[in-house]
């Protein structure tokens, strides 16, 4: 399967998200690692003013008492007022729903936003959990023994990578 | 201990199951708790300070030992990983009325509890549940060593390991001092452990002959009984309380003269490295092992260690809980 262009659809979700953001007011959420990637992304090709923030979403995991914590466990930085805000969480692969359910947890512990939504770059399908993206750049369906994976290069650029579990 | 295929703290995967010890813990495991414990410091900035990694769990503290600072922490970091917590008041508690440790254990354990922090007046205790609760196959039920006896208090240990590493960084370029009673400090125990398994070159202990445990030297520390020529060039002192309850006998002339010559005051931290940091696991002796000056100073890093010791703690308890 050819892998999905990971810049070009960076833009397509920036061009998906335009017409519906307030640029003084919709602020971004990306889920470490990779959607925090995008979410720099999508910040600067929207031109938003609120600085976008990066969630990390090991403590709400339900696998935790199966997988136990990682040790490089990424931290939250949510750098603006999350009472009363739009929030968009943004990630690079929806796939069982359950890292979106977390983080979704995760920003109610910050306070309680106005409204939230999902963008993501690709959706490979496999949903456990009854969560559906509201923007998104590309769809595929991939088998459970495959990964999709989003990398950044030292320059920068993103790129999605397959490999098998 | 020093095998650590045979060490009682890990699990047959070589994870932690109890923390009864920094003692036979490598420096990898040392480090992973210590970078665990990072994200769980922000926890506290939150509007809601609780992850709920240990919903559902029972943690019960065990304190044989009076306390309150240890037992708090403890208290607050289990309750912001979401787990029911029971504090058990030991003075009023089947263990007054001659209930023997294992017993209590036992009753503890049919009432499914999980995890237990132990603290008792007698070395060896949180050992001895751990092996009791392994032979009666029980050893999903968690325990942490919040200090026995003269033996360990490793969760204090790692949480200066992280004060010192948040202030200072890199453990293989420092040179750290421990000054004080050594004799009867199951803290500085842990210190020691902690500092050479982390790569300190240098590990000094200060204190009066009549405070320190013979062969200590056997430990890796290099030994002072003056303490300005201790202090000199360190990077990192770190003062111990004066055990008074635990003395038995004349081991010192008095407070005064005691502070005379082994209080830590301006003038002696100036002997220092400019840079370096004051700690002080609590509860301070004020006058007596450190002066207000000191412990109130631009250098003391005392307050920041109890913050940093929920972090370690949350992090310790959760490692516990997922392995």
């Amino acid at each position: 399967m050819k892998r999905p262009d990971a810049e070009a659809l960076c833009h397509i979700l920036a061009d998906q998200l335009r017409p519906h953001v307030d640029l003084a007011r919709t602020a971004l959420v990306g889920i470490h690692t990779g959607g925090a990637w995008v979410a720099e992304r999508l910040h600067t090709l929207l031109g938003l003013h609120t600085a976008p923030g990066a969630i990390g979403v090991s403590f709400y995991r339900d696998d935790y008492s199966q997988r136990g914590l990682h040790a490089n466990t990424k931290t939250s930085h949510i750098p603006f007022e999350i009472e009363g805000a739009h929030i968009i969480i943004v990630d690079d692969v929806l796939y069982t729903g359950r890292t979106i359910r977390a983080a979704m947890n995760e920003l109610f512990d910050y306070g309680r936003p106005d409204k939230i939504e999902l963008a993501v770059l690709a959706d490979r399908g496999g949903r456990e959990l009854p969560i559906a993206a509201d923007f998104c750049a590309h769809t595929l369906n991939l088998p459970a023994a495959q990964m999709l994976e989003l990398e950044r290069a030292a320059d920068g650029t993103l790129a999605f990578r397959l490999t098998e579990k | 201990m020093s095998n650590a295929t045979h060490n009682p703290q890990l699990n047959s995967h070589g994870e932690l199951n109890h923390l009864l010890s920094i003692e036979g813990l490598s420096r990898e495991m040392l480090t992973r708790i210590l970078d665990t414990a990072v994200p769980f410091t922000e926890v506290a900035e939150r509007e809601v300070k609780k992850v709920p990694l240990l919903r559902g769990k029972s943690v019960f503290n065990l304190f044989f030992e009076n306390s309150t600072r240890t037992r708090t922490t403890f208290e607050i970091a289990a309750k912001r990983l979401s787990a029911d917590v029971i504090n058990l008041n030991i003075n009023t508690s089947s263990a007054s009325k001659g209930e023997t440790l294992l017993d209590t254990a036992d009753n503890l354990a049919a009432m499914q509890a999980d995890m237990f922090v132990v603290r008792h007046a007698a070395s060896g205790a949180p050992y001895l549940m751990a092996q009791h609760l392994a032979t009666t196959g029980q050893d999903h039920i968690h325990i942490i060593n919040a200090g026995d006896g003269r033996h360990a208090h490793p969760t204090q240990g790692l949480l200066d390991m992280y004060t010192i590493r948040h202030y200072k960084q890199d453990f293989t370029q420092l040179t750290v001092a421990i000054v004080g009673d050594v004799l009867h400090s199951r803290v500085a125990r842990s210190q020691i452990h902690a500092l050479t398994t982390l790569g300190v070159p240098e590990v000094r202990v200060i204190a009066p002959k009549t405070l320190l445990p013979s062969g200590i030297e056997r430990l890796g520390v290099r030994v002072f009984n003056d303490m300005k020529e201790g202090l000199r060039g360190v990077d990192v002192v770190m003062m111990l309380r004066l055990q008074n309850e635990r003395m038995q006998g004349a081991l010192l002339p008095s407070a005064q003269e005691y502070f005379k010559s082994y209080g830590l005051t301006v003038d002696k931290l100036a002997l220092a490295r400019p840079d370096a940091i004051v700690m002080h696991p609590g509860p301070m002796n004020r006058g007596v092992e450190i002066e207000s000056a000191v412990a109130d100073g631009a250098q003391a890093v005392i307050l920041p260690q109890v913050t940093f010791g929920i972090a370690v703690r949350m992090a310790v308890m959760a490692m516990l809980a997922g392995a």
